[in-house]
């Protein structure tokens, strides 16, 4: 279980505030307008921004001594998810070792998930010769192979056309339903979210409110939801 | 966050850092307990004053020769301009005995220059004095100058000139809306980063000025040490010497200096207000007559000077190995800081800005007065001439990271920028990081930086004047000695190896860096 207690991110003019808990294994959409805070939220869940109160936990253990890299969950950002002068062997590879000492067990494996995300034989291929759809596809393989029991997605799918990323995500949803792991994922789209998560997360404000069933949500939106979908 | 990782990038920053501002301002110290009053006389007095006058002099003649130069650049294409263009950066790597030797072959007393007169039947001219010093900076410094101020055209939206000749302007127009603006902008910036390099010039002076009445104080702290052995006397004109670069230092953080060097420059922008006949004609004129005045020196000391190469005596061939090796040593310690302090730098806080500064505090010492005060320091331990080459390793070190720090950081930002949120996500840290993220997208500036500082370091003729003794002299030392004996052959002979190796060592360490390894 994912626990975000009494969390507070940031100070002054913008604070982001959530406390509520995430079973494990759950996929929860985060929606809300630009700027409410639904990247300030994942990016303090994966460590890169520290909180200014409360704490994240992991069952039940306190995440906050660990580096982002050591904590329990993959993250994908917008944008630079691949390094651009690394083959897509090394980039894969890198979730397995970070400095990258593959052994040649490390390298059929890299094979495999390559091959399982439809990129068999582009092991020297680098991410500038690839399509948008391949570059998340080979990021995806890379959170294969880490096995962490969270992914965040951070809207890595944004730039793609309206089919490429419906693939993406039935991508996200097998190898969430193969490694069993929680998904917490930011959209703008109300039908990603009917699609992907059973519960979805509202950030409006400064406020992640708990995660409700998704149907139900869209059923009788709040205010602040009409008014970000233009009801 | 990852604290390994921290301790990592930011332990060898502080080390760098620590012993930068140690070397300087341990140095300065030195300097300033040895000064004894600053007594200085008459002769010290008149140091400072040509010091001042003949920087001063270079910088404004090189700066408004620069002008009609880098507009013709500016605004006309034709083949080899890419080239010319590119030529320009190489006077910033020359070896100054070098240029020296070249414009002596040109405009010396049995040179070229001489020779026509006496064909016509006029009197000779002589080169030794304040125009001779003056005319070695401007050649130094005169294509330095042009890249800034090309910098500032290129600089000028391709759109705006397309907009003034939807308006009809003419070259007039053109100059007094688009050009002279730009010009008061990139101008003060441009004499002032020449001014800073003619203060602190120690070879041309050294060679082309005459006697007491063209020396510069860089002069005077050798002669102070070297023959009068008057180290108070050294002391207190390092001293004033140092306060006269951090003076115009200063003076420069206030005023934008443009880059000199980079890439971008030989982007031609269409222009539509200079096709007269005439402005061609003149643009041509300006072209011709500045890649003369520059190439001329150096095709004839490389004619007069291949012949003798295989002639060279043994202890030549022996200070260019020592040369090299120095250079190589050099151009590592000064990577190796720049990294170190650059990761530290990019990470911002009051440890980043500390770093940053401590990366800059060497363009406000001379390379004479970190000489006068390790010369003084070392005294006590040690016979100046054993530490001749490790000292000048590290003086040459310290002089050339500011350029570095600047070549590498707009990398190592964009580095931290793109991707260290990735690489923290993924836990590569440490060593990894560096190897992995780190050190490939920075190869091209790495490279580029290693060249420059090598080739500086080889071409150096400033502390190791201090310090050198017989057994262990420097290449340059040796061209210098030669050029003493009177043996002008052999001097230029060995300037052509110098010119080799320093090029050779730029291009080398350039090339290494410049392999396109990231296909994006």
């Amino acid at each position: 279980m994912l626990g975000l207690e009494g969390l507070r991110v940031g100070a002054g003019d913008f604070a982001l505030t959530a406390d509520w808990p995430v079973p494990a294994g759950a996929r929860v959409a985060v929606i809300g307008p630009s700027g409410a805070g639904k990247s300030t939220l994942l990016l303090a869940i994966a460590g890169f921004l520290p909180a200014a109160a409360g704490r994240v936990t992991w069952q039940g253990r306190d995440l906050g001594p660990l580096a982002p890299g050591d904590r329990p969950l993959s993250i994908l950002f917008q944008d630079q998810n691949l390094f651009p002068h690394l083959t897509l062997a090394q980039n894969v590879g890198l979730g397995l070792s970070p400095a990258l000492r593959l052994t040649a067990g490390d390298h059929a494996r890299v094979a495999q998930v390559l091959a399982r995300v439809g990129l068999a034989g582009r092991e020297d291929a680098r991410p500038g010769q690839l399509s948008g759809g391949e570059q998340g596809r080979a990021a995806l393989a890379r959170v294969l192979l880490r096995a962490r029991p969270t992914l965040l997605l951070d809207e890595p799918f944004a730039a793609l056309g309206p089919g490429l990323k419906a693939e993406m995500l039935a991508l996200v949803e097998e190898i969430a339903d193969e490694t069993g792991a929680l998904v917490l994922m930011v959209t703008h789209d109300p039908a990603d979210a009917r699609r992907f998560a059973p519960l979805t997360v509202l950030v409006e404000r400064g406020v992640a409110h708990p995660p409700v069933e998704t149907a139900a949500l869209f059923a009788d939106p709040p205010p602040a939801l009409r008014d970000y979908l233009g009801l | 966050m990852a604290r390994g990782a921290v301790a990592v990038r930011g332990l060898p920053g502080a080390v760098a850092g620590l012993v930068l501002a140690a070397l300087m301002l341990g140095t300065l110290g030195v300097v300033l307990a040895h000064a004894g009053g600053m007594r200085l006389t008459g002769p010290d007095w008149a140091a400072v004053r040509f010091t001042l006058v003949q920087a001063a002099l270079s910088a404004a003649i090189s700066v408004v020769l620069a002008v009609p130069v880098a507009r013709a650049l500016a605004r006309r294409r034709f083949a080899g301009r890419r080239l010319l263009i590119a030529a320009l950066g190489a006077p910033f790597l020359m070896p100054v005995i070098v240029a020296v030797l070249g414009l002596l072959a040109i405009f010396g007393r049995g040179g070229v220059l001489n020779a026509g007169l006496a064909a016509v039947g006029l009197p000779p001219v002589q080169v030794y004095g304040l125009h001779g010093v003056v005319l070695a900076h401007v050649f130094l410094n005169l294509p330095l100058a042009v890249r800034m101020v090309l910098q500032g055209w290129q600089a000028i939206p391709a759109e705006r000139f397309r907009t003034a000749a939807a308006l009809g302007f003419g070259p007039a127009e053109v100059a007094r809306h688009l050009e002279r603006p730009m010009l008061r902008e990139v101008l003060p910036g441009a004499a002032l980063a020449v001014f800073l390099i003619c203060l602190a010039s120690f070879a041309a002076a050294l060679i082309l000025g005459g006697g007491p009445r063209a020396t510069t104080v860089e002069v005077a702290i050798y002669q102070a040490v070297r023959f009068e052995f008057d180290l108070s006397r050294a002391a207190a004109l390092a001293a004033v010497q140092f306060a006269l670069c951090a003076g115009a230092v200063l003076l420069a953080a206030r005023v934008a200096v443009p880059a000199g060097f980079g890439g971008g420059l030989d982007r031609a922008v269409q222009r539509w207000d200079a096709g007269r006949w005439g402005l061609r004609l003149l643009d041509g004129a300006v072209i011709a007559l500045a890649a003369a005045f520059l190439f001329a020196p150096l095709l004839a000391v490389i004619l007069r000077g291949l012949p003798g190469l295989a002639a060279l005596p043994a202890p030549v061939w022996a200070a260019a190995g020592r040369s090299v090796v120095m250079a190589l040593v050099s151009a590592a310690l000064v990577l190796a800081g720049a990294l170190a302090l650059g990761q530290l730098a990019v990470r911002g806080g009051v440890a980043g800005r500390l770093a940053e500064l401590a990366g800059m505090l060497p363009l406000a010492a001379s390379s004479l007065v970190l000489g006068a005060g390790l010369f003084i320091a070392v005294l006590p331990f040690a016979a100046p001439e054993t530490v001749a080459l490790p000292v000048t390793v590290l003086v040459n070190a310290a002089m050339a990271l500011p350029f570095a720090l600047r070549l590498i950081l707009p990398a190592l930002r964009e580095v931290e920028a793109t991707q260290m949120r990735l690489a923290e996500s993924l836990g590569i840290g440490g060593w990894a990081r560096l190897r992995l993220v780190t050190l490939p997208r920075l190869r091209r500036p790495l490279g580029f930086a290693g060249g420059v500082a090598a080739a500086l370091a080889m071409g150096d003729l400033g502390v190791i004047a201090l310090f050198a003794g017989e057994g262990n002299a420097t290449l340059p030392m040796q061209v210098w000695r030669l050029m003493g004996a009177f043996r002008t052959e052999a001097a230029e002979a060995a300037a052509v190896l110098l010119l080799a190796a320093s090029f050779g060592l730029f291009w080398v360490m350039d090339r290494g860096g410049g392999r396109d390894d990231a296909g994006a």
